[in-house]
């Protein structure tokens, strides 16, 4: 119940959280230099005194990183969905237990992947 | 599936009278993400910085430029069928249903348009950084 309620929910995140961050970032790319630093003062490095950017780039970590766990979490739960197609796991422990393991595993490499992040 | 007449059955044909191909399509898109998205997220965060010559000089490399064509095509229509479903399931009111299936389409045509005309001029723009 929770982790299909998560899948949609996740997924909906990426569609429009992700998929308005991707589109910004490739058009302010392929409109020049001039475009893509405003991108990247108000997501990635702030410019030194630009209070605003440095308020919107900490909350673009935080969106990031929840995005990144829905990947994760949309990804895991997807999987299991390609299991539940071909008609096996339905027992009721099997199902719960992956269920479970959907949670642990976008848990688990959220917190590899900012590990190693923070750690360059 | 599984219920209405048995011709129905065989045709493959629901109350969304396009059968199986939406859910089809859903998972044939989701295989693609799996191994695009992975690759993308991957490449990207081993870069060692995201500045704009870092970006333009990797988005003009031909493998990296159509795998990302490649990928913005199987997300973009993945979540187009995805959100879908979810506007069926959840919008009741029929205007406010179809208002809201309009704005997925446009978002998610007028989205992957300009994700891959951004990643095609890149490219073929050549990443002089």
């Amino acid at each position: 119940m929770l982790v299909s309620i998560l899948h949609r929910a996740c997924g909906t995140a990426l569609a429009i959280g992700a998929g308005a961050i991707f589109i910004w970032w490739l058009a302010a790319a392929a409109s020049g230099p001039d475009a893509y630093a405003t991108f990247y003062n108000y997501v990635a490095v702030p410019a030194e005194g630009d209070g605003i950017a440095a308020v919107t780039t900490v909350l673009a970590k935080i969106v990031l990183i929840g995005l990144l766990w829905s990947f994760f979490q949309h990804m895991a739960s997807g999987v299991r969905h390609f299991v539940l197609d071909t008609g096996a796991g339905y027992e009721l422990k099997t199902n719960k237990a992956g269920a479970i393991a959907t949670i642990a595993f976008s848990v688990v490499m959220t917190l590899i992947v900012c590990a190693w992040l923070f750690s360059r | 599936m599984g219920t209405g007449t048995g011709i129905g059955r065989v045709r493959g044909l629901g109350s969304a009278k396009h059968g199986s191909l939406h859910w089809w399509q859903q998972r044939l898109t989701a295989v693609g993400n799996l191994l695009l998205v992975t690759w993308f997220v991957v490449s990207l965060l081993r870069l060692p910085v995201h500045d704009y010559a870092a970006i333009v000089t990797w988005l003009s490399s031909p493998i990296v430029a159509v795998a990302l064509i490649l990928m913005t095509v199987s997300v973009f229509y993945h979540f187009r069928l995805g959100l879908q479903v979810f506007i069926e399931d959840y919008v009741h009111d029929e205007a406010s249903r179809v208002a809201a299936l309009i704005a997925l389409n446009f978002y998610a045509v007028g989205g992957a348009a300009l994700a891959i005309f951004s990643i095609a001029k890149i490219a073929f723009a050549g990443g002089h950084a």
